[in-house]
């Protein structure tokens, strides 16, 4: 029985004392818990109130813990198994509309599967949040992790951030609820997890108290756009060339506001919860006193930075910029950073089939952010870990040596493919 | 008895979330005359999809949520800044209005239990064309059904073809029509095939937890109305199917629209009935047709009134009334169920 349900006899004739107030602590605790579990702790910490679930490894496990916090009763949701990921994110979306908090996710080719609900989400400012178990785009299968799949709707008006370890998964989705759900924005964002990484691996995770949780996350509120008999507007009517661009031109204006919108988010969490991340958008490691360093998103983090401490050993003076937040993409910011290097050189767990010097995503966006830059060090992509093949230590110092002949003035080509069979 | 737990579980969630009870209409009479789907849209002349929405949301009142997924009645209803809805109105995807209804009747329902909204019966109807609903939404739809404890309707207004993109054919599209992907041509004169797939049997087949199924046609608009909220009142997600008439479409002059609807009745091509907690009723004309009360019209008479079928022979026309009467004559349920019973099936090839 809950405490607050234990009724004591009290006489009348002694005064009461007041209730001893609830330290905000309260039910903060340490779990060793993956990243999947994570995120659905989040959602419990959330309150969230529709979820849908839809098998496709590997981010359905943040499903089959959902599933059990809600069989436990420590979860009050409308916890939906859809037919596909289509209908997944489409019942999210709608319930979305009406005024609830939601939570979906998939990886690979489910979440190209929901490809049409995931375009639309944005346009209708539905503040979904979404899991993405990163996984390679078969065919030929494979579940391992590739950035193909969340990067796919990186045009879209998604809000895109990678983590790279269970407490940030956690602490990222109740701030990704925060910046999404904040009118200025009203965008779906995603997580990204890589998968088995991140999505199977588990760490220590401080979980925090709800009452934190509550002075840190407001209510969803929809406003003058929520659909209901009390508010009777008509949602996406059809516009044309007549006002699709003004439409768009919010939009855009939204994501814009977004940069703004997390730096608060992330300046009020470190206030609450005491963590502190620093700069949002992208984590620096070792970079004070760098000459070169490496730029990637996710778990490739744990190699490059065991790589980073054996090479400085050895006096090679490397850094590492861990990309979180994609979409928005703090460009100006970025480039200032990396103006400051003789050379860099960007990790992509992906790939863009004749992009520009054929490289990965990351690499051309890293080059079209530094296009403006005073100053701008030459960049080579890295084409590395597709399909979930591990990024080695070797790997990232095979890497590392390109980048110093780069440093050097010696020609290197744009994009280069590591840990390749050849 | 199981029947008896599975009953109450679905008493209780109905007590959780009721809906509104909405008794019958006794005759047109008594239709209220407010509109909730009025001026501003851009429907063809004759259209009756845009008679099934006036009368469908007439009929649920203006607690009432609409979702509405990609076809005509989107298009040409939802022009930006002259919406013809006073209800709240939102767009779906194509295949998208099963999970459009469940996940706004998912959403109300926590809001409401968990206190963050005030609870209330609020309808909640999602439409789909006959391309959305019997083509790519089939999948969504069926799994909404299967869905007893979210309150919504499922109506499919079924003009038999993509009209809304140029007419063309889809899984509703009746055997031989001339549309712009089955053209009759100097080789092939008939095009497409595939028999009308039998949308409203199937999900009432298919879904036996789903409390109501029904085939309405605007030409009974006071039974069609009707049956929309015994729709809405019964609880649990439930379908209709209607039978609209579309002078482009069909390619008739557009004063014939409400005639036509009651030819695809009287012919047998458009049996109306409801299934009900399981229970099959047939209504109107189609009940006196399976009573023998009524002689179907030939078929003839309902197809050359039509541009669509203006390419056919006699022998067509014969073909197409052969399997008109097998519905009648030899399935298991006449004009609903397609099975025969083995004892009339075709003998084995020796």
């Amino acid at each position: 029985m809950p405490e607050a349900q234990v009724k004591t006899k009290v006489d009348p004739q002694v005064p009461v004392a007041p209730p001893i107030q609830q330290t905000p602590s309260v039910g903060e605790h340490t779990d060793l818990i993956t990243g999947s579990e994570a995120i659905a702790v989040a959602c419990k910490l959330a309150d969230v109130d529709v979820i849908t679930a839809y098998p496709i490894r590997p981010y359905d496990t943040v499903m089959q813990y959902v599933a059990k916090l809600v069989s436990n009763g420590e979860l009050d949701c409308e916890y939906i198994v859809a037919e596909s990921e289509h209908s997944q994110f489409e019942i999210v979306k709608h319930a979305s509309a009406v005024g609830a908090r939601v939570f979906c996710g998939s990886s690979g080719v489910g979440w190209m599967y929901a490809f049409e609900a995931l375009t639309v989400t944005p346009g209708l400012r539905i503040p979904m949040v979404a899991m993405v178990g990163n996984r390679a785009l078969d065919d030929p299968g494979a579940f391992g992790v590739e950035h193909n799949d969340a990067l796919a709707v990186r045009d879209l008006g998604w809000q895109l951030v990678w983590v790279d370890s269970p407490q940030e998964a956690l602490d990222t989705a109740l701030i990704a609820y925060r910046v999404a759900e904040d009118r200025r924005v009203f965008l779906p964002c995603a997580i990204s997890c890589d998968g088995a990484f991140l999505t199977h691996s588990q760490a220590l995770v401080k979980i925090p108290s709800q009452d934190k949780v509550n002075a840190f996350l407001p209510r969803y509120d929809r406003g003058d756009l929520l659909l209901h008999p009390d508010n009777p507007i008509t949602v996406a009517p059809q516009v044309n060339e007549d006002w699709l661009m003004e439409i768009r031109r919010q939009n855009a204006a939204a994501m814009e506001r977004s940069l703004t919108v997390i730096r608060e988010a992330y300046a009020d969490f470190e206030k609450i919860f005491g963590r502190k991340y620093g700069n949002p958008f992208f984590e620096e490691y070792m970079t004070d006193d760098a000459d070169v360093v490496l730029i990637g998103m996710g778990t490739l983090s744990n190699p490059v930075r065991v790589a980073i401490r054996q090479m400085r050993e050895q006096g090679k003076k490397v850094g590492f910029v861990r990309q979180r937040w994609f979409r928005p993409f703090a460009a100006e910011q970025l480039a200032a950073s990396l103006g400051r290097f003789k050379a860099v050189g960007v990790i992509d767990r992906d790939f863009s089939l004749g992009s520009p010097y054929l490289s990965g995503v990351l690499a051309t966006e890293v080059r079209a952010a530094l296009y403006p830059a005073a100053k701008r060090p030459p960049v080579i992509g890295f084409i590395c870990g597709l399909g979930g093949r591990e990024v080695t230590v070797p790997d990232v110092k095979k890497m590392t040596d390109k980048i110093y002949l780069a440093a050097e003035g010696k020609p290197q080509a744009g994009t280069q493919w590591i840990g390749l069979r050849e | 008895m199981a029947t008896v737990a599975n009953d109450r579980e679905l008493a209780e969630l109905l007590r959780e979330q009721p809906t509104q009870q909405l008794d019958a209409f006794k005759g047109v009479k008594k239709v209220p005359l407010e509109e909730f789907f009025t001026s501003g849209h851009r429907t063809c002349q004759g259209c009756e999809s845009a008679l099934v929405m006036k009368m469908m949301v007439k009929a649920a009142g203006p607690r009432t949520i609409v979702l509405g997924s990609t076809g005509c009645m989107y298009v040409a209803n939802t022009t930006y800044y002259s919406t013809s809805w006073v209800v709240p109105w939102m767009h779906t995807q194509l295949g998208s209005s099963g999970s459009a209804g469940l996940g706004t009747a998912a959403g109300l329902k926590a809001l409401m239990r968990k206190g963050k909204m005030k609870n209330e019966p609020i309808n909640v109807i999602a439409f789909c064309g006959d391309g959305g609903g019997a083509d790519m939404g089939l999948s969504a739809i069926s799994a909404t059904l299967t869905h007893p404890d979210y309150n919504l309707l499922i109506l499919m207004y079924d003009n038999e073809s993509y009209a809304n993109t140029d007419i063309q054919l889809s899984g509703s599209t009746p055997y031989g029509a001339n549309t712009t992907f089955s053209t009759p041509g100097k080789v092939k004169r008939i095009m497409h095939h595939r028999w009308k797939k039998n949308t409203a049997a199937m999900l009432a087949a298919g879904h036996p937890s789903c409390r109501y199924v029904a085939t309405v046609c605007m030409s009974y608009a006071v039974d069609a109305m009707n049956s929309v909220r015994k729709a809405l009142s019964i609880g649990g997600p439930t379908f209709i199917h209607s039978l609209d008439p579309c002078p482009k479409g069909w390619d008739y002059d557009p004063i014939q629209s409400h005639e036509l609807g009651e030819l695809a009745v009287a012919s047998g091509v458009w049996p109306l009935y409801e299934v009900e907690n399981g229970v099959l009723k047939l209504i109107g004309k189609t009940r006196a047709i399976a009573d023998r009360q009524l002689k179907r019209i030939p078929v003839r008479d309902y197809l050359l009134r039509q541009g669509r079928f203006a390419h056919f022979t006699d022998d067509d026309i014969d073909y197409f009334q052969s399997k008109v009467d097998e519905m009648w004559e030899r399935w298991v349920i006449p004009g609903v169920i397609p099975f025969r019973k083995q004892i009339e099936a075709d003998p084995a090839p020796a």
